[in-house]
């Protein structure tokens, strides 16, 4: 197999070479350029590094979704972005009220605990929704027939919301306890970004928890290597499957709080694009491997918050900033072409559907 | 014939009630009832949005007619009963507690208007009213159901007009005129705002005799086509067809400017979901980043053509469109090289990835001094042809006209040439078209390069139908209005992607409260295309045949577990 295309593909492996080469070499004359210009100073840089850390953070949190469902239904689960948005949309409202009546500021702990446990639930019970009606009556079509589902799903999800809780910007409202900066180890860190890392982390490690220690964690794994075997062992697929959505989900729903923290504000449309970079972060770890997941996302992050200065600033263009989304696009692309299985994926055996 | 449903029976009704009450709960919170309460279907007897909501407790009455009850028409007009009052008990517990609690913090659409609309102006008092309405319609569904369908189709025929005439009355009035016998007909059915009941019962008597006759004789007609010479059949298909095209032809200086503009619009997606249709459609590789190439021959035609700031050559629009198609041509293989070994849902996200990185690409500061930025390049001038210009939307219906034209018959003689079917060997299964000798790179790059050129050929009309070219016209949303023609009318059929387009970019232009819901519906019709007709509306042949038998591959080995 891959001797055919060697033979066949020199002018093609030549042009992805070029490709390779081009980008890299970008890269590096795009540092070197700016590093001697030297326009940021060191606070810039730990500035950036922990934004990235942060949202590289929520990324993992929805990333860990794409890659449980990858790992036992070998599907993308295109509206994951929108169960996202879902949870943090809902939960805003809870959010809305609580800061109204003044009991965000009085008792922040409980308040944001409530908000998160309504983003959760709200975030699960959709993702359960689009599993039963848009996914189980096609598990055994063609490989394409439930992708394009799910894009369906994605696209009612978002115009169902727009026309639910309209389609303006909401302003979440912020607790007086996570304004301003705690300093840490002699730098002024934003709270709020704090508590992003530290959610996220407490998050993860239970999730990773619950997969490897648990019995339902193991019956997972089980499935995500082999149904049919899986299903003769004993193991109820579908009640798995059902457990794993709920899951991905209820991460996801968590992440669309972190996320309002960070960027305080939500909106129908606010799940594509997390959705999509949380699945370049799922690509970038090795889709179906759940320590890759959260390792691609702070990954991700990371390259996305510090590329722009880094790499484009020192090329002489014009504000880098606007071009970060083409950094985590090309990273997916580059991550799709050249090591499908990832940083920490072993190569996937081609499968057909 | 026993009178009482088993327990079944009844719990199959009240689920089938719950479900579409959950839907008409959603149809009223999501805005439509309100929006379409606007579009009146029978002048002060219904309105659209009413019709909808009507539509769920018919659906219900009859699926819950239609379950494993059995039993005779006693109990189906039962089960009917109970699922259309189901329904109906879902819309009053909205109206109930909208009435209570102010929903309106949280729905936008929660508004005082729509519970007044809900229980025909009474409020709280009127609670009973969508329970009495869900029961009778679930009953009269439930009724019909039982009825044989000789009798049942002239009457949904009948309904189904009297909707259609109702909805699109504007444009049916235009069409009539103001003179002459259209007048005539229009002052009998029609007053200025819609639809008149008189006007709905003469529409509903025509069509229902109309198709009952068409029932009655339709075995007649075909027995008397059938015994005619082959010459004269050749004839009559002829004559169809040449009905048909002239009535497109004509329907410009029928029905004015504004349907001249959908039409425009139509021919415009139709355009880009016949190139699409060949990277997804016949080559099997789904491409989500397929706008890339609508915008590069857009950009390309602006570029070239503009007499604005950003115009480099001052081309004519004629000498620019060839050009245009090579450039997204070339786009399309630079692009497709990468792609080349990712198959399936990577591939679909990948394209995506491109797509998005030239968009964000055009819409940069960076690139502003060549291509303008957000402000995109204007001053695009309308193509000019022996000296006449194709300026009004009456003009490019006729340009976008022939070139669909072209490219139906290019695409349809490349889907049955050699090169086709190895598009069709590569859609089944790559491994096995290899081995028979298929050369990949070769024909999968062919698919991207064509469906791009095509792609580049539709972006050139566009940048002069609008007259400027806007990063903004290029979103992720217009490969997802390309793709949703293609699949529902069925993904590699050349009629399908035509009705595809009609239906989906045509109808929703002509409701013009529509926009807000239409990718709504279009979500909505993917997934429930999935699941019900994979092979969409107007399938090829040997597509149905592949997902059925893909269906049946797919049992076996159940049975076998089993």
């Amino acid at each position: 197999m891959r001797g055919a295309w060697a033979r066949k593909g020199t002018l093609v492996d030549l042009y992805l070479w070029a490709f390779r080469v081009v980008v890299i070499l970008v890269v590096i004359w795009g540092t070197f350029g700016t590093l001697r210009a030297g326009t940021y100073s060191r606070e810039h840089w730990i500035d950036f590094a922990v934004f990235g850390l942060s949202q590289g953070s929520i990324y993992a949190l929805i990333a860990l979704g794409y890659t449980m469902v990858y790992g036992v239904l070998r599907m993308i689960n295109f509206a994951h972005g929108e169960v996202f948005m879902s949870g943090a949309y809902t939960a805003y409202f809870v959010a809305d009220a609580f800061g109204r009546s003044g009991y965000l500021n009085r008792n922040p702990l409980v308040s944001y605990l409530a908000i998160l446990v309504v983003a959760m639930l709200t975030s699960t019970a959709i993702a359960l929704v689009v599993e039963r009606l848009a996914y189980r009556p096609l598990r055994r079509a063609p490989r394409l027939v439930p992708l394009i589902s799910a894009i369906g799903a994605s696209f009612f999800l978002q115009y169902a919301f727009r026309g639910l809780y309209g389609s303006g910007f909401k302003a979440y409202p912020e607790p007086e306890v996570l304004k301003g900066k705690w300093v840490i180890a002699g730098i002024g860190i934003l709270r709020s970004q704090v508590i992003v890392v530290v959610g996220a982390a407490l998050m993860l490690l239970v999730l990773y928890w619950f997969v490897m220690r648990t019995k339902t964690g193991m019956a997972m794994r089980a499935v995500s290597e082999d149904k049919d075997a899986a299903a003769l062992m004993g193991i109820d697929v579908d009640r798995v499957i059902v457990i794993t959505f709920a899951l991905g989900a209820a991460m996801a729903g968590a992440a669309g709080v972190l996320y309002a923290l960070v960027f305080k504000q939500v909106h129908f449309f606010m799940g594509f694009v997390p959705g999509i970079k949380a699945f370049t972060a799922a690509v970038l770890g090795g889709i179906g491997n759940v320590p890759g997941a959260m390792l691609g996302g702070l990954f991700l992050g990371l390259v996305e918050s510090v590329g722009p200065a880094l790499f484009l600033d020192g090329l002489g263009i014009v504000a880098p900033y606007q071009l970060k989304d083409v950094i985590a696009f090309t990273m997916l692309v580059m991550v799709l072409i050249f090591r499908p299985s990832g940083i920490l994926g072993e190569r996937l055996v081609v499968k057909k559907a | 014939m026993p009178m009482r449903m088993d327990r079944q029976g009844w719990w199959n009704a009240v689920r089938k009630g719950l479900i579409w009450g959950g839907v008409a709960v959603f149809v009223a919170m999501v805005g439509m009832v309100e929006t379409f309460a606007e579009r009146q279907v029978i002048i002060g007897v219904v309105s659209f949005g009413m019709t909808l909501l009507a539509l769920a407790g018919v659906a219900a009455g009859f699926q819950a007619a239609r379950g494993p009850a059995g039993g005779g028409r006693v109990s189906a007009l039962l089960g009917g009963a109970v699922a259309g009052a189901v329904v109906g008990a879902a819309v009053a517990g909205l109206l109930l507690v909208g009435s209570v609690l102010n929903l309106r913090t949280m729905f936008v659409s929660a508004s005082p208007r729509l519970f007044s609309l809900l229980s025909a102006g009474q409020g709280l008092h009127g609670w009973y009213l969508p329970l009495l309405a869900g029961t009778a319609l679930g009953m009269i569904a439930a009724g019909a159901s039982t009825l044989a369908a000789r009798l049942r189709r002239p009457i949904l025929t009948g309904l189904m007009s009297v909707l259609t005439v109702g909805v699109f009355q504007e444009l049916l009035q235009i069409m009539l005129g103001g003179e002459g016998v259209g007048a005539v007909i229009r002052d009998v059915l029609f007053e200025s705002e819609g639809l008149l009941p008189r006007g709905a019962l003469i529409l509903f008597l025509v069509a229902w005799a109309s198709s009952s006759l068409w029932i009655w004789r339709r075995a007649a007609v075909h027995v008397w086509v059938a015994r005619r010479p082959a010459s004269q059949q050749r004839g009559l298909r002829l004559l169809t067809l040449g009905i048909g095209v002239s009535a497109l032809l004509l329907l410009p200086h029928l029905a004015g400017p504004f349907l001249s503009q959908v039409l425009v619009l139509v021919g415009l997606f139709a355009l880009l979901g016949l190139g699409l249709n060949i990277v997804v459609g016949f080559a099997g590789l789904l491409d989500l980043g397929y706008v890339a190439f609508f915008a590069m021959g857009a950009y390309t035609v602006g570029l070239l053509t503009s007499t604005g700031e950003h115009g480099i050559f001052h081309f004519s629009f004629w000498t620019a469109v060839p050009i245009a198609m090579v450039v997204s041509l070339i786009g399309g293989v630079l692009l497709g090289i990468p792609v080349l070994r990712i198959r399936g849902d990577y591939l679909a996200i990948a394209t995506m990835g491109f797509g998005e990185i030239i968009r964000l690409l055009v819409l940069s500061d960076f690139l502003r001094p060549w291509l303008g930025g957000s402000q995109g390049i204007l001053a695009i001038p309308k193509p000019t042809i022996v000296g006449l210009e194709l300026s009004g939307p009456e003009q490019l219906f006729y340009l976008t006209l022939v070139l669909c034209g072209l490219v139906v018959f290019v695409a349809s003689r490349l889907r049955d040439s050699r090169l086709g079917r190895a598009w069709m060997a590569v859609r089944e299964d790559e491994d096995v078209a290899e081995a028979m000798g298929i050369n990949l790179v070769n024909v999968k790059l062919l698919a991207f390069g064509l469906g791009a050129s095509f792609g580049g050929l539709s972006g050139a009309i566009f940048a002069v139908m609008v007259g400027s070219v806007f990063p903004h016209s290029f979103q992720l949303l217009i490969s997802i209005k390309v793709l949703s023609p293609i699949i529902v009318g069925g993904m590699g059929s050349l009629p399908g992607v035509l009705v595809g387009s009609l239906a989906l970019v045509g109808l929703p232009e002509l409701l013009r409260e529509f926009a807000d819901f239409r990718f709504l519906v279009y979500g909505a019709a993917l997934v429930a295309m999935m699941q019900l007709r994979p092979e969409g509306l107007w399938p090829e042949p040997v597509r149905k045949r592949e997902l059925h038998e893909s269906e049946q591959d797919a049992a076996e080995p159940e049975k076998v577990l089993a």
